[in-house]
């Protein structure tokens, strides 16, 4: 026990002239200024999503029967409604909020089932090789030349348009990247010591995939999650856009976009303008945050 | 090569077929018929329907009929909401819109791309350098149905120069705006990998040689650099074309060209099964092939690929 202790306590004296990977790979992160700095922005977005709503006063449904028929005047950005209303009276800033809310959840739910199928997949792929590694990246191959958003649409309209079934399809449409760059780590990975170790005292492939490869390749999953994300954010809105998406009363960014621009010939550009500036810092946040994470933990430097 | 070529056409063919079992079976699986009404149909009335459009037939002789149509005929089957005509007459009305605009934009797209990034990368670190990385980086938040709203406002409602819809026979002034909106994500994407791989090219030791013999600028950026520099810019043609096809939808939708896009987008809403099939399976069947034409011209311009 005394033993133990002792261990314990030199090695966490070498810890502070030893760092960790990932204490590396904070400080990396925290050097870089727009990865920062985006990630202050997001956690502010994140912030005005969740209590937006409560901020208002209004919420999405609610109807300001003053503003209805004069919308162009009445309905202007004010300190009644921060970002005026839509067409039908409705609160922007409240709408907004939501919509930011549930483009956020998309993304990160989305990006989550990607990661989850795709690095199971590609660590499967990568650590058996041989025939069953050719089989299942074909698949990968084929999958890919499919333009998915067809696919995606079809399934929407046959299975009925839930928000839940767009969550999952945007998710399963997504892994694929994601089990092509596990696979390729997995295979360098598989050669290693550690791994050979573990074959030899006799585990099971199964946990050696889950406790020694899988650890291994966080670095990179968490690089290209983030870097999904926004993407996954692009779909839904292009689906939503489509009014095939998140469906009334709810709304998302891609369906307010939708509206206010349909809106704008009648001089309400606040409709469009406020969605629209959230998409785009929401997805910049989300592509600067990544970048910055692919240079803080995968210092290989790639373009 | 031959060889090559023969195994990706085996890859590509069974793909295709996949594709027209898998959305049959989605639609197959789909709960409700397209003949349920308000009000029931009568039992005898409703079987005739059924023997008419072959839907009392064992599952798998349905399948392989609605292959064997496709692939034989053409025929993607009736349209179940434009009762009147067959989806392939409703394709057949409003591919040649989308391929026009589509074709358009991908020109622009590789060729501004193209151009932008070598000029970029030869000047790096100049105006024009960080300009067009300005420029590809704003792109990236940008999708269509972004830039679609943007230029109408601004060529449409503002500047009143161009008009914000239609299609008039793809008269030029309708033809800008839907080009523009739907090219400029994948004009930035394309001119960031050139500028990229431009980059690490002008920086290779055989580059170095060619200019140390003192072979003229336009010469060794044409004949030397280009070629290499360009690989990665051919990998990335499939993604752009699978893109385009789907921002198609987006550009059908908004500026109202009456390409296929708004026939699918309609035929989503209206549960029009067989539509949103055909036009599934023609835009997955485009890509399938192109990705091949694709993986073929990469081969035949990098020896390197050994098959």
């Amino acid at each position: 026990m005394n033993l133990i202790q002792r261990t314990n306590f030199e090695f966490s004296a070498r810890d502070e002239d030893h760092r960790s990977l990932w204490q590396d790979a904070l400080i990396r992160f925290r050097r870089n200024r727009a990865a920062s700095a985006s990630v202050l922005v997001l956690a502010l977005i994140a912030i005005y999503s969740i209590f937006g709503p409560t901020l208002s006063g209004w919420t999405t449904e609610e109807i300001d029967w003053s503003v209805i028929g004069s919308v162009e005047t009445m309905g202007k950005p004010s300190g009644i409604h921060y970002f005026g209303t839509d067409e039908l009276g409705r609160d922007l800033f409240t709408r907004t909020a939501i919509g930011t809310r549930i483009s956020l959840i998309v993304g990160l739910i989305g990006a989550l089932i990607a990661v989850f199928v795709g690095t199971l997949y590609g660590a499967i792929a990568g650590y058996f090789g041989g025939k069953l590694d050719n089989v299942m990246m074909r698949f990968v191959d084929v999958a890919m030349s499919i333009p998915y958003m067809f696919v995606l649409i079809l399934m929407l309209v046959v299975f009925g348009r839930s928000i839940v079934l767009l969550f999952i399809g945007i998710g399963l449409v997504s892994w694929l990247d994601m089990a092509r760059i596990v696979r390729g780590q997995t295979l360098s990975i598989r050669t290693r010591e550690f791994v050979e170790n573990a074959v030899v005292s006799g585990v099971l492939p199964f946990f050696i995939i889950l406790r020694h490869i899988v650890p291994n390749l966080l670095g990179i999953v968490i690089v290209y999650a983030t870097l999904l994300v926004p993407n996954i954010i692009l779909y839904e809105s292009f689906i939503s856009f489509l009014g095939l998406g998140v469906q009334e009363p709810n709304t998302s960014l891609g369906a307010l976009i939708s509206s206010g621009s349909s809106q704008m010939q009648y001089g309400t550009l606040w409709q469009l303008a406020f969605p629209l500036f959230f998409f785009v810092i929401t997805l910049f946040g989300f592509f600067f945050a990544g970048d910055g994470m692919r240079d803080a933990l995968d210092p290989k430097d790639r373009l | 090569m031959a060889f090559y070529i023969t195994r990706r056409i085996l890859v590509a063919v069974p793909t295709i077929l996949a594709l027209i079992v898998f959305s049959f079976i989605i639609m197959y699986l789909a709960p409700g018929s397209p003949f349920a009404g308000e009000r029931p149909l009568p039992e005898a009335t409703l079987a005739n329907i059924e023997a008419l459009y072959g839907l009392n037939r064992p599952f798998y002789e349905q399948v392989f009929r609605y292959v064997w149509n496709i692939v034989v005929h053409f025929d993607f089957g009736p349209s179940l909401v434009y009762r009147d005509r067959s989806v392939s007459e409703i394709i057949a009305q409003g591919f040649p819109v989308t391929l026009t605009y589509g074709f358009l934009s991908f020109i622009v797209a590789v060729s501004v791309g193209v151009v932008l990034g070598v000029v970029a990368a030869l000047r790096q670190n100049s105006w024009l350098d960080y300009l067009a990385v300005g420029v590809s980086i704003g792109a990236q938040v940008l999708p269509n149905f972004v830039m679609a709203p943007i230029l109408v406002l601004t060529f449409t409602l503002w500047l009143g120069w161009l008009p914000g819809g239609g299609w008039q026979g793809g008269e030029l002034p309708y033809l800008i705006l839907p080009v523009i909106a739907l090219s400029t994500s994948f004009m930035a994407s394309i001119a960031r990998i050139t500028r990229s791989s431009m980059l690490e090219v002008l920086n290779a030791d055989f580059i170095f040689t060619v200019r140390a013999k003192g072979l003229p600028k336009r010469r060794w950026v044409l004949r030397h650099a280009l070629k290499p520099a360009m690989l990665p810019v051919i990998s990335y043609l499939g993604p752009t074309f699978v893109g385009l096809i789907t921002g198609s939808v987006v550009i059908d939708i908004y500026f109202s060209t009456g390409g296929i896009g708004q026939y699918f987008v309609n035929a989503a809403i209206n549960r029009d099964y067989s539509l949103i099939m055909g036009i599934t399976i023609l835009t997955g069947t485009l890509t399938v092939v192109f990705n091949l034409l694709v993986d073929i011209a990469y081969a035949w311009i990098d020896p390197r690929i050994r098959y």
